[in-house]
């Protein structure tokens, strides 16, 4: 009797019947992986055959300068946009090109916006609880109670992202660095896999770069980071691996220094008479 | 239990005992004062009072999804006609055989237009409990059908603004068809009783005032239920960055449709209620002018605030009873003046006018409040 059940419970038997939460699978080393990805928008190519590989626990920084397709690129992990051709898998088991944003996100991958997008009409505590890593259909979120464990865990992360004054305060009040800090906060939340963080400290001042870079840094091991910055110096200060974008595809991948030092890469940024 | 949530809360407990206060108070009024003394109310007065607290609900579920979800729906009015029409079926069947024709089971109009049985769609509604049911169905059907299509688009703003009001208009030309079999221009009238009661009694109208006073408190705590629930917090997340809450995991497409569907049920119960007062319901219930004005109440009353739209629905409506009885033709360009003069000066309609005493008055206490515990 019992084999019969073992033999009709068929997501047992077809592991792609199985849940889409099933854990990601990260046994061979990739977390994020991109192959010949192209995209065009009204014939100009915004992506052009583009290779990329995150590895799990990885701080990858992405540099490049404007139109490289760096957001683009983000637009497509997170299944706001659909690529011409290529494939895109998140761990070894995941397609990510036949999922929407909401699933992709429930997988376990956040993004923080380039603008810093946080629901303004909603206090601080709020936000981080719709943020929250719970069960978000329809019902569920209807009759959802804040339990305790889970208020501890917003404090937890109000105190990392050093907004616990402002826990009951309105979202649209804050500053633009603390309006950044929160987005991130919202990601901690999420509790992603990967975390892909479009300009960070963009509009921040030097110490609030400074705590950024503690936490992205700090981030990087329990899960995949992937930022995307201008500011070299913050790059140089978190980086250990980087890869430079330009005109859709990787022009070059490896230390900030061996990066820097890439003739293709000067030529880039700083023009042909470099 | 999230029902249960807004009971505890005290903003919806004075909403609660101000509207069942109004109520004790209108019908001892009308029961115990002397028809001949300045304080009766009399039974069209309650009737009156009960058609406005109809628009009342109307309001409620119109700002549940405009200032809660952001989605501005110039098409509510359809919703309404549509329970006010399964209402207006079964009061139709339980006049029986003492309509003008006396035919058993046809409506008059069926008769009139020599149609030999009824349609399919009439069967049941001589039933209490299937027409109640439909009043509930049928808007909510029609809010999931055109909910799912236009949400799973991505249609929002001013588009979907648009959309509904295509929706209420192409339903009013269809009702007006004589085809249809909802009796086409003049609609559905002559009502006999309801649930066995004489609906030409003072007490039956007293009673559906009670019940329309029920069913507005029951509304405003369902839709209550849902702001202050976490949905509820959802809801303004997608009103205020739909991409954000995507990425965060919230499927948008189906908060709103859920949203919107209790909302267009809610719709559809005040128009349930109101047609045994009014005693007909056509086709000019679906007039997008309807719908307009609906917004305009809630707007004038503040959004986002659900006592707001009660307050808006009512006074408004009152002033249309004063102005449309001294001059009618000015009505609609005193409408008009005061929608232009509370957008220009209280942007946040009355409710705002109320939050902002409230907190000029909360601002004046907390000093002495320190000084004492200092």
């Amino acid at each position: 009797m019992s084999i019969f059940q073992e033999l009709t419970n068929r997501d047992q038997v077809f592991d792609f019947l199985a849940p889409v939460q099933s854990p990601v699978d990260v046994r061979h080393g990739p977390i994020l992986y991109l192959e010949d990805v192209n995209v065009s928008f009204d014939g100009f190519k915004a992506i052009n055959n583009l290779n990329l590989t995150i590895d799990d626990g990885e701080l990858r920084c992405i540099i490049g300068p404007n139109g490289a397709g760096k957001t683009t690129m983000m637009d497509i992990i997170t299944g706001k946009t659909r690529p011409d051709t290529g494939s895109v898998w998140f761990g070894s088991r995941h397609n990510l090109l036949t999922m929407n944003e909401p699933d992709i996100a429930s997988l376990g991958i956040g993004r923080k916006f380039q603008k810093p997008t946080v629901f303004e009409a909603l206090t601080v505590f709020e936000n981080l609880e719709l943020a929250m890593a719970a069960d978000k259909r329809v019902f569920p979120t209807l009759t959802a109670v804040m339990k305790a464990e889970y208020r501890d865990r917003i404090d937890e992360v109000l105190e990392m992202i050093g907004l616990k004054d402002l826990r009951d305060r309105l979202a649209g009040i804050l500053s633009h660095g603390q309006k950044q800090w929160l987005e991130i906060g919202m990601l901690l939340m999420q509790k992603p896999r990967l975390l892909l963080v479009d300009e960070p400290v963009a509009g921040m001042t030097e110490q609030e770069m400074e705590r950024t870079a503690e936490l992205l840094t700090s981030l990087a091991g329990k899960q995949s980071v992937v930022v995307v910055e201008h500011d070299m110096g913050f790059v140089r200060s978190i980086a250990r691996k980087v890869t430079v974008l330009h005109q859709g595809s990787v022009l070059a991948e490896g230390t900030m220094d061996q990066v820097s030092n890439d003739p293709e890469v000067i030529k880039v940024y700083l023009g042909e008479e470099a | 239990m999230w029902l249960t949530r807004p009971l505890q809360e005290r903003s919806t407990q004075i909403f609660l005992g101000v509207l069942f206060a109004a109520v004790l108070v209108v019908t001892s009024l009308h029961l115990f004062m002397p028809q001949d003394s300045a304080l009766h109310v009399s039974a069209f007065t309650v009737t009156l009072l009960g058609k406005y607290l109809c628009y009342a609900l109307l309001a409620v579920a119109v700002d549940l999804v405009w200032g809660y979800l952001g989605i501005l729906s110039l098409g509510h009015g359809a919703f309404f006609a549509l329970g006010g029409y399964a209402m207006g079926m079964y009061l139709m069947r339980q006049i029986g055989d003492r309509g003008v024709y006396g035919d058993p089971i046809l409506p008059d109009f069926m008769v009139f237009l020599n149609w030999q049985e009824l349609p399919w769609f009439w069967h049941g509604f001589d039933m209490a409990w299937f027409a109640f049911l439909m009043v509930l169905l049928a808007p909510g059907l029609l809010a999931l059908v055109f909910g799912f299509l236009a949400f799973r688009s991505r249609v929002t703003g001013v588009y979907l603004s648009i959309i509904t009001q295509a929706l209420t208009f192409a339903l009013m030309l269809a009702f007006f068809r004589n085809e249809m079999g909802f009796g086409g221009n003049n609609g559905l009238t002559d009502f006999k009783d309801i649930l066995g009661f004489n609906l030409r009694t003072d007490a039956t109208r007293l009673g559906l005032f009670i019940a329309t006073g029920i069913a507005l408190a029951i509304g405003y705590v369902i839709c209550r239920g849902i702001v202050t629930s976490k949905l509820g917090r959802v809801s303004v997340a997608c009103r205020d960055a739909e991409a954000r809450t995507r990425f965060l995991g919230y499927r948008v497409e189906r908060v709103q449709l859920f949203v919107f569907v209790v909302s267009a049920m809610l719709a559809g119960v005040a128009g349930a209620l109101y047609v045994p007062q009014v005693g007909i319901i056509n086709p000019s219930e679906f007039s997008p002018l309807f719908s307009i004005e609906i917004v305009v109440w809630v707007a004038l009353g503040g959004r986002a605030t659900l006592y707001g739209a009660v307050i808006g629905a009512i006074l408004v409506n009152y002033a249309k009873t004063v102005f449309t009885g001294i001059m009618p033709d000015a009505w609609l360009f005193a409408l008009g003046g005061l929608f232009v003069l509370v957008t220009v000066f209280l942007p946040k309609g009355i409710a705002g006018l109320l939050q902002k005493r409230r907190k000029a008055k909360t601002d004046d206490d907390t000093p002495t409040g320190q000084e004492a515990t200092a």
